[in-house]
């Protein structure tokens, strides 16, 4: 057991460095240039020269690409070209609100995808299975921006029942009592957390379905029916357990989803996270905070796989390695 | 909204139809019903082509040109009417004018970069499923790592230090980032079949290993090639919406459903219908191709349990 988290955390390390190398020659390979004239006069070849000198750019691509990898290892993102303050520090800020609206969203996926799939598995081919089968197809089919839109539209401007973006409220925060600042930060995690676990929850559900089917075809499901068991107890305690299992890869895969939701729902909400980060800097060709959120994205994907891949082991015998 | 566009959906409507009773006798006899069994894959198909025949036919379709400012004064924002059935936007331009031709971007950038995926997915996973060793390793690392990174980070990265795109480099970059969980797919097939008969008797004939994987072996991978290019423009057009939406995918004034959703964005609250028609297009093309690729795959995979959807 021991050997083989050696292995498999060590290939997670290979899968990063890789990563980083796939990014650094992807801006260089990349055509185009960071310095663009901003006005409609051209840049001056003396300030691009110079430009260059003072990005490092001027190196030859080996010495750029070691200086980078160096420069990363010692948690040096860079300089942010907008923000006139070092990327990580910037980063630093935007993880943790990502970070929040991630697990917000994973719970409304889990919770509401895996009982949705039971539920349709449990009453298979009836009409609620076919109801729930469409609706979930087309939640599943929503770009997720445009059902943040909608969202926003119907809550946040019609009912005025949530707040329309933000992560707090920008004045009445800070005179609030404890309870009332959580509450404040609730209200404002709901609607983004809602767009992105709504969509994930349709992915779980159609999933969670077949799992569940095949489970539920199975002999050991019939003799627990054959001994009596109400139909709730073979459901949760015999079939759920065993249909669970496949769920634990979807959290492996639902990192990346989520992290590519982050981007344009945290743009709608103007929620402070990575994927506004990300978004903004493109806006602005801060391209080291581009580099850095799509380093992390992957970090956290690769992490994500790895705890899929321990918690698999640990839930099923089976695939646990010797 | 004249006489002549309400004749051309009526034709395009008509289209569709028939185009579904030509596949339905064409196609093989066994897949063709059990793709038709399934009422949601025959209409998506339906509506599949019908978009399709907007899109080819849009400058006869569409009323108005999709960039035309009709009357800047009394018709900005006009909500939906006899005359402009969706509505019209901030610049007052027919939003279902603009829908039509948006769906030429829409479905052309998913269409194109699906090709190049599907191709590149095809040959490196057949590539890698035939020859097995050290190339199969390499290729199925740089896979892992393709899988690794979330798309839209390396989309942006390669966005980031390059200018605006134009649409067709713009579905060459998203089919080039779009064929590693393909390239898996056939793979695995690849693998199974790779010590079959007709391979070792092609190989016997002299074939170059080559030849084996484009002419003998991926072949018979079709089944998985489709369905997978079916769920890929789904996924391509949902991330063609979501990058215009940033503003870095396709650029106005030319529409495509996702930068009409971003430029009517300020105008939500007085104005949803501008945002709310695209926004719905996206979503039932992209349902129709999911039950489209649900038929597909029990049309075309015997061994498949019927009734997904």
């Amino acid at each position: 057991m021991t050997a083989w988290l050696v292995r498999r955390v060590a290939a997670a390390f290979a899968v990063v460095f890789a990563v980083v190398t796939v990014i650094f020659f992807a801006i260089h390979v990349a055509p185009g240039t960071p310095f663009l004239p901003t006005g409609d006069r051209p840049l001056d070849p003396a300030v691009e020269v110079a430009l260059r000198a003072r990005f490092g750019l001027d190196e030859p691509l080996p010495t750029q690409y070691a200086r980078y990898v160096v420069s990363l290892t010692h948690g040096d993102l860079g300089e942010s070209f907008s923000q006139q303050r070092a990327v990580s520090a910037a980063m630093g800020d935007a993880i943790p609100n990502t970070l929040v609206l991630a697990v917000a969203a994973l719970a409304i996926d889990f919770l509401l995808g895996i009982t949705i799939g039971v539920v349709q598995a449990a009453r298979a081919r009836s009409r609620t299975d076919g109801v729930l089968t469409y609706a979930t197809l087309f939640v599943y089919s929503l770009p997720t921006f445009w059902l943040g839109l909608v969202l926003l539209l119907v809550f946040g401007q019609w009912l005025h029942w949530l707040p329309v973006g933000g992560v707090t409220d920008p004045v009445l925060h800070d005179t609030l009592s404890i309870a009332g600042r959580v509450l404040d930060r609730l209200r404002h995690l709901a609607l983004p957390a809602l767009t992105l676990g709504l969509v994930a929850a349709a992915g779980t559900a159609r999933f969670q379905r077949s799992a569940m089917r095949d489970v539920l075809s199975t002999d050991f499901v019939r003799t627990a029916r054959a001994k009596g068991l109400g139909t709730a107890g073979v459901l949760v305690r015999h079939a759920l357990r065993n249909a669970l299992l496949p769920s634990i890869t979807l959290f492996g895969l639902a990192l990346p989803f989520l992290l590519t939701g982050s981007v344009v729902v945290e743009t709608v909400f103007a929620w402070p996270g990575m994927g506004k980060l990300a978004a903004d800097a493109i806006g602005s060709r801060d391209y080291p905070v581009v580099i850095a959120t799509a380093l992390v994205a992957s970090l956290l994907v690769v992490a994500g796989n790895l705890v899929a891949d321990l918690l698999y082991a640990a839930a099923d015998p089976r695939v646990r390695p010797t | 909204m004249t006489a002549a566009s309400w004749i051309a959906i009526a034709i395009a409507i008509v289209v569709a139809a028939v185009a579904q009773r030509v596949i339905r006798r064409t196609a093989a006899g066994d897949a063709s019903g059990r793709f038709f069994d399934h009422p949601a894959a025959a209409v998506g198909l339906a509506v599949l082509t019908f978009v399709v025949v907007l899109a080819i036919f849009a400058p006869l379709i569409a009323p108005y040109r999709p960039s035309l400012q009709l009357d800047i004064v009394a018709l900005q924002d006009s909500p939906p009417s006899w005359q402009h059935p969706l509505g019209t936007d901030l610049f007052s331009r027919d939003v279902w004018s603009r829908i039509v031709f948006g769906a030429r971007m829409s479905l052309g950038v998913g269409a194109l970069a699906t090709l190049v995926a599907v191709s590149v997915g095809g040959a490196v996973g057949g590539g890698a499923g035939y020859f097995g060793g050290a190339t199969d390793a390499v290729l199925m690392r740089l896979v892992d790592v393709g899988l690794a990174i979330p798309r839209i980070f390396i989309v942006l990265v390669a966005l980031a230090v390059g200018h605006r795109l134009d649409v067709v480099p713009l579905a060459l970059l998203l089919g080039l980032t779009g064929w590693f969980g393909t390239s898996r797919l056939i793979r695995a097939e690849v693998m199974a079949m790779r010590g079959g008969a007709f391979v070792e008797g092609a190989r016997g004939l002299g074939a170059s290993p080559w030849r084996i994987i484009v002419a003998h072996l991926l072949p018979n991978t079709a089944g998985t090639l489709i369905v997978s290019a079916s769920l890929g423009v789904a996924n391509m057009m949902l991330l063609e919406a979501g990058l215009s939406f940033l503003g870095v995918g396709v650029q106005p004034p030319v529409p495509s459903w996702g930068n009409m959703i971003a430029e009517s964005r300020d105008q939500l609250a007085t104005a949803p219908w501008v945002s709310l028609f695209p926004g719905l297009a996206i979503t039932l093309v992209v349902m129709s191709l999911h039950t489209v690729a649900d038929g597909l795959r029990d049309a075309l995979s015997p061994r498949a349990t019927p009734g997904t959807i």
